[in-house]
């Protein structure tokens, strides 16, 4: 478990990060709070020849209100959102989130945009940030893009991240009086990757559920936005939802991938658990 | 033999015998200041890494190690054909478990590999990083064979034999029937009947498997810093596979970050690193990294277990009956082969019980896994949960109370000694008394009104139980007579230093269970002075007397007494020269916290350190013919009792979300009745520590296997151990029946834990399930199994 030999390049400016990245492409990897990419080279899962320590670039840091936007820098640490009140004001899910993401001292480094980049299928945040229908500023040697998040996660460890570009950012749209929101998941262990987890939000406007939005992960390659089924909650009242349909009609366009020790069936079975789970909360946070 | 009259040194006002003295070791584990085996760096040392097999049974057809060889600071690419004239190989069979067969290991693979990372080539470099990249860099082609790895079908005749010289893949067979087995049934009011997995898991130990071999060619002397909990087996394997002057061979063992029984075996890799000082005369060391862990080190359990049981109306438990077969690997493990675990399960299941009509046979079969052999708890779990789900199943038959069902069927407290249907003797025990202890603690009846109000607002809770016996203090009979040279018996020596304090040299070792914590109260009470006067030594075979070391909790039971005896006698020689300077009969003395005192009144005559003066420096001026001896050694072996066997009564409250299939663990209450508790703090902790193993294995741990024999699921990131979060409360109490066999009274406790909670976590999730009509009773308990059986899924 020793990693192979690499460089190592601690970036003082974006400049320097898109410097290597540029140089390197695929064989460099961007080092942020490094609870994943490390274990990786350390079981020789990555081996990459040069990373690039981005952790001291100021543009990366910081959560702000940015116009109708709460704009989360990519190198903000998980214990850096729990305890923000920006964040629990503007985007109340990603701080419900963030307990269920591994432990103590793996959130005091790991970083949102290290999560969002990793596109684990597991992971909780990029559940959250599809959601909430953010927006990833990218930034490369060449200027900078927006990606809505639907557009961003392609698979397993598969984003629309080109070797040479960085996420400066997330721009999150703020909580609204109507918003309602809900995030669970089902784990052995706390801490753990779950079983299988919901994150999801709603707007309650005229007393009915409008833009519904129910995102499952740890079920399929990558956050699973299941669009058909929230539409069906469009227009109904919070408290009269009638959750067996919904589930019926949830698993009739899903079929969860098994994991080695949850079966499919299984996995079917916690998302329709979560799915009651959901609608129960936006009826209590209604009344 | 036991000398327990009023003088005894336990009962002294100034005993730390029971006392929970906190562990003077622990400040440097917390720190960090530590030194394991990794921590060491000896000068011109080596590394070493492995190439090891992908493939669960193949040939090795040609290994090409010419790029790996090419690579800065690899020093050798060695096969086992280069190993040949360094090692001779070895075979894990005991002379008393008759029958067992194995075939021959070596330290790298030899023309064929049987398991998924058996090593098979040998890179020192000189770091462990670059070992790695030349692993890479090694290209063996293999010829694959067929994969045996279903325990339940290795033995039909279509199966492939995976060691043809074998004959067949039983490794080992025992039965017993004892009884009338079949009139018991035929005649019993309520039988019930129940298969079971006990899924193969492993120990994970913080600190990994790590050795440094440093042999110097010009003495021909081999120093091995091992991580090991027997230091002398070590000495005595080491010498004899690489063809050494066993007086020439020293084993020192530091600190060690947990064993559980993983660290008593012997491992291809390890030897490879002997093997290889020899060969290059400079230090090798090899460091066992995670992943490898996961695959080499040895696994645990793996039964598969069909088993009956006959009750009487009044609910006594008359007739037991069952069938196991286990799965361990292609190798019987040397030394101490992986016959003994089952042959636990055939001697232990439903010991508790007074039913003289049992049936069992059990086997043991090769695989193409991972090996399987001793870990903590030893087959205990097994005969634990299968003898105890079966006295819930049959008391729900009955429509009993559980807790009654063991009353009525325990072995009487009074009725010891008491010679059980396999054949174990045992002391004297406390069944009764230990559950009536543990229903008052845990306020049953309270628990049972709680579980039937909750039931109706569709929360689901449930009560386990486990009774228990545990072997402990093991004679020769558990591997001396086999033929293993694997001591029972343990030594100290103990010493007045100058400054009145002393030292005090165990065999017995230190794997951060509180052995030096023990063995200096021990010392401190029978000499007269505090524990922070005493000086342990643990784990050097140049220093410490003779010993076996850590194994079937014999540490305190047999390294206990040895200390005992060893005080008592420094004590005696102390007082003699005491006697002889103060000018009185050493009758009339007695040290009391590191002064000498007059035996009756306790005034202070002389402090040790005065003593210590005039008998180290000023021996010109003692009373002629005076010749102190202020160092005593003594030794114990157990020797009346094959085993001293201790009880314990655990009960599990747990609650199932049959929504998600999730257990949560409750409470947990243990009685725990290992005779003399030297320590109360260190037997809680190695009770607690033992539960949460156990609990490990009825809901988290299981090495997983794909059918062609790859562990599809090694790394901390997919194997589940039990971590603090989801552990319950565990609640500790004792019931004391010291064993007669020692003045001290000690039985062993370190395995106590794992032995029962399995079963008691088991029993627990089906009480908990009962409305529903179901049970569960293959190992681990995951949602995915507890939702199937809720027919959720
Ligand atoms: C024991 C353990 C348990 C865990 N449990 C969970 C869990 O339950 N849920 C969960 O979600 N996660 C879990 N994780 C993973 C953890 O959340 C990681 O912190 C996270 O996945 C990656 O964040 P990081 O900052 O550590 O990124 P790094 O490990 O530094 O990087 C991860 C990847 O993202 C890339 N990257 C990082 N930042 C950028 C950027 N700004 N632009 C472009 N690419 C970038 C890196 O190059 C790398 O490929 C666990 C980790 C451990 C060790």
């Amino acid at each position: 478990m020793k990693p192979h030999a690499f460089d190592y390049v601690r970036a003082t400016s974006l400049q320097d990060i898109f410097g290597v990245l540029d140089k390197h492409g695929d064989d460099a990897k961007i080092l942020a709070g490094g609870q994943s990419l490390v274990p990786a080279m350390n079981m020789r899962l990555a081996a990459p020849r040069v990373i690039v320590d981005v952790n001291a670039i100021e543009a990366l840091h910081g959560i702000a209100v940015v116009g109708d936007m709460l704009r989360i820098g990519a190198m903000t640490r998980y214990v850096e959102i729990a305890a923000s009140d920006l964040v629990a004001r503007h985007a109340p899910l990603i701080v419900r989130a963030v307990p269920f993401i591994a432990h103590a001292a793996i959130r005091n480094r790991g970083t949102f945009g290290g999560s969002l980049c990793n596109a684990d299928p597991a992971s909780e945040l990029p559940a959250c940030v599809l959601a909430e229908r953010a927006v990833f500023n990218i930034s490369s040697s060449t200027g900078e893009r927006s990606v809505a998040a639907n557009d961003f996660f392609l698979g397993t460890y598969t984003t629309a991240l080109e070797p040479t570009e960085v996420l400066l950012s997330v721009d999150v749209p703020l909580s609204g009086p109507d918003s309602r929101y809900f995030f669970d998941e089902v784990a052995r262990r706390q801490g753990d990757y779950a079983m299988a987890g919901l994150a999801a939000r709603a707007e309650v406007r005229g007393g009915v559920l409008v833009d519904a939005r129910l995102v499952f992960f740890a079920v399929s390659d990558m956050p699973l936005m299941v669009s058909a089924t929230a539409a069906l909650l469009e227009g109904q009242a919070p408290g009269s939802v009638d959750a067996e349909a919904i589930c019926e009609a949830l698993i009739q366009n899903v079929t969860p991938q098994q994991d080695l020790t949850t079966s499919s069936v299984t996995k079917e079975h916690l998302m329709k658990v979560l799915t009651r789970r959901a609608i129960a909360a936006f009826a209590r946070e209604e009344a | 033999m036991s000398d327990r009259s009023a003088v005894s040194v336990l009962d002294t006002p100034n005993s730390y015998i029971g006392r929970s003295v906190s562990r003077p070791n622990a400040k440097r584990l917390a720190q960090g200041r530590a030194t394991y085996v990794d921590d060491i760096m000896l000068p011109r040392m080596v590394h070493l890494a492995f190439c090891r097999s992908p493939y669960a049974h193949a040939e090795i057809l040609s290994i090409d190690g010419t790029a790996a060889l090419a690579l800065p600071g690899v020093l050798r690419v060695v096969t086992m054909a280069d190993l040949q004239d360094y090692c001779t190989p070895w075979v894990g069979v005991l002379d008393h478990l008759k029958g067992i067969k194995s075939a021959p290991q070596w330290p790298l693979a030899n023309g064929k590999v049987f398991f998924q990372g058996e090593p098979v080539v040998a890179i020192v470099a000189s770091n462990r990083a670059i070992a790695e990249d030349a692993a890479d860099l090694i290209e063996v082609d293999y010829k694959e064979l067929p994969p045996v790895t279903d325990a339940e079908t290795a033995l039909d005749p279509d199966t492939p034999v995976i060691h043809p010289e074998l004959g067949d893949n039983l490794c080992f067979e025992r039965s017993i029937d004892s009884g009338d087995v079949d009139a018991a049934f035929a005649s019993a009011a309520v039988v019930v009947e129940e298969s079971f997995h006990f899924n193969r898991h492993t120990a994970v130990t913080l600190e990994p498997r790590s050795i440094i071999c440093d042999y110097n060619p010009a003495d021909e002397n081999l120093t091995l810093h091992m991580s090991v909990q027997c230091p002398h087996m070590s000495k005595h394997l080491y010498a004899k596979h690489l063809g050494l002057d066993e007086n020439k061979v020293r084993v020192i063992c530091k600190d060690i970050g947990g064993s559980f029984g993983l660290k008593i075996h012997t491992y291809s890799d390890e030897m490879a690193a002997g093997a290889l000082t020899v060969m290059l005369g400079r230090p090798v060391k090899f460091i066992a990294d995670r992943l490898e862990s996961f695959v080499t080190d040895i696994h645990a359990r793996d039964h598969r277990v069909t088993a009956k049981m006959a009750f009487a109306q009044d609910g006594e438990v008359t007739a037991v009956e069952m069938d196991d077969i286990t799965g361990i690997g292609p190798y019987s493990v040397y030394p101490r082969s992986s016959g003994i675990e089952m042959n636990q399960v055939v001697n232990l299941t439903a010991g508790p019980y007074k039913h003289l009509n049992y049936r069992v046979r059990a086997r043991a079969v090769f695989q193409n896994k991972g090996v399987m052999c001793q870990y903590r708890g030893v087959g205990h779990p097994i005969a634990v949960a299968v003898g105890e789900a079966l006295v819930d199943k049959g008391a729900a038959a009955l429509g009993m109370d559980p807790a009654e069902v063991r009353r009525r069927s325990f072995i009487p407290d009074d009725a010891y000694p008491y010679t059980s249907p396999s054949g174990a003797i045992y002391e004297r025990q406390s069944h009764r008394q230990s559950l009536d202890k543990l229903v008052t603690i845990m306020d049953y009846e309270g628990l049972r009104r709680e579980q039937r109000a909750l039931r109706e607002r569709g929360v689901y809770r449930g009560i386990g139980f486990a009774s228990l016996i545990e072997v402990t203090n093991p004679s020769p009979a558990f591997y001396g007579v086999g033929g293993a040279r694997i001591a029972s018996q343990d030594g100290c020596t103990i010493r007045l230093d100058p400054t009145g304090g002393i030292t005090c040299a165990t065999g017995v070792t230190e794997q951060g269970q509180g052995t030096e914590t023990i063995i200096a109260q021990i010392a401190a009470s029978a000499v007269g002075v505090a524990p922070g006067q005493v000086r342990v030594i643990t784990g050097d075979t140049d220093v410490v007397p003779y010993g076996g070391g850590t194994w079937a909790s014999r540490g305190a039971g047999i390294g206990g007494e040895a200390a005992l005896q060893a005080g008592k006698e420094l004590r005696r020689n102390i007082l003699e020269v005491a006697g002889a300077i103060l000018q009185t009969a050493p009758e009339n003395l007695d040290v009391r916290d590191g002064m000498i005192v007059d035996a009756k009144g306790f005034n202070e005559r002389m402090p040790l350190a005065e003593l210590g003066r005039l008998v180290y420096f000023r021996g010109d001026t003692l009373p002629d013919g005076l010749q102190p001896e202020l160092v005593a050694t003594k030794h114990y072996v157990s020797r009346s009792y094959p085993f001293a066997f201790t009880n314990a009564a655990h009960a599990c409250l747990a609650e199932v979300d049959v929504e998600t299939g999730l257990v949560s663990l409750l409470k947990y209450w243990v009685v725990e009745d290992c005779g003399t508790v030297i320590n109360p703090l260190l037997v809680a902790e190695q009770t607690r520590g033992g539960v949460v193993q156990g609990i490990g294995a009825a809901l988290y741990e299981e090495c997983l296997y794909s059918p062609e024999g790859q562990m599809i699921n090694g790394s901390m990131a997919d194997y589940l151990v039990p971590m603090a979060a989801e552990m319950p409360e565990i609640y500790v109490d004792h019931v004391t029946t010291p064993t007669e066999t020692s003045e001290l009274g000690a039985k062993g406790v370190g395995e106590a834990g794992t032995a029962g909670a399995p079963g008691a976590v088991m029993n627990a999730i089906n009480d908990a399930l009962e409305p529903f009509d179901t049970r569960l009773s293959h190992m681990p308990f995951t949602p995915d199994k507890i939702l199937r059986a809720l027919g959720k899924t």
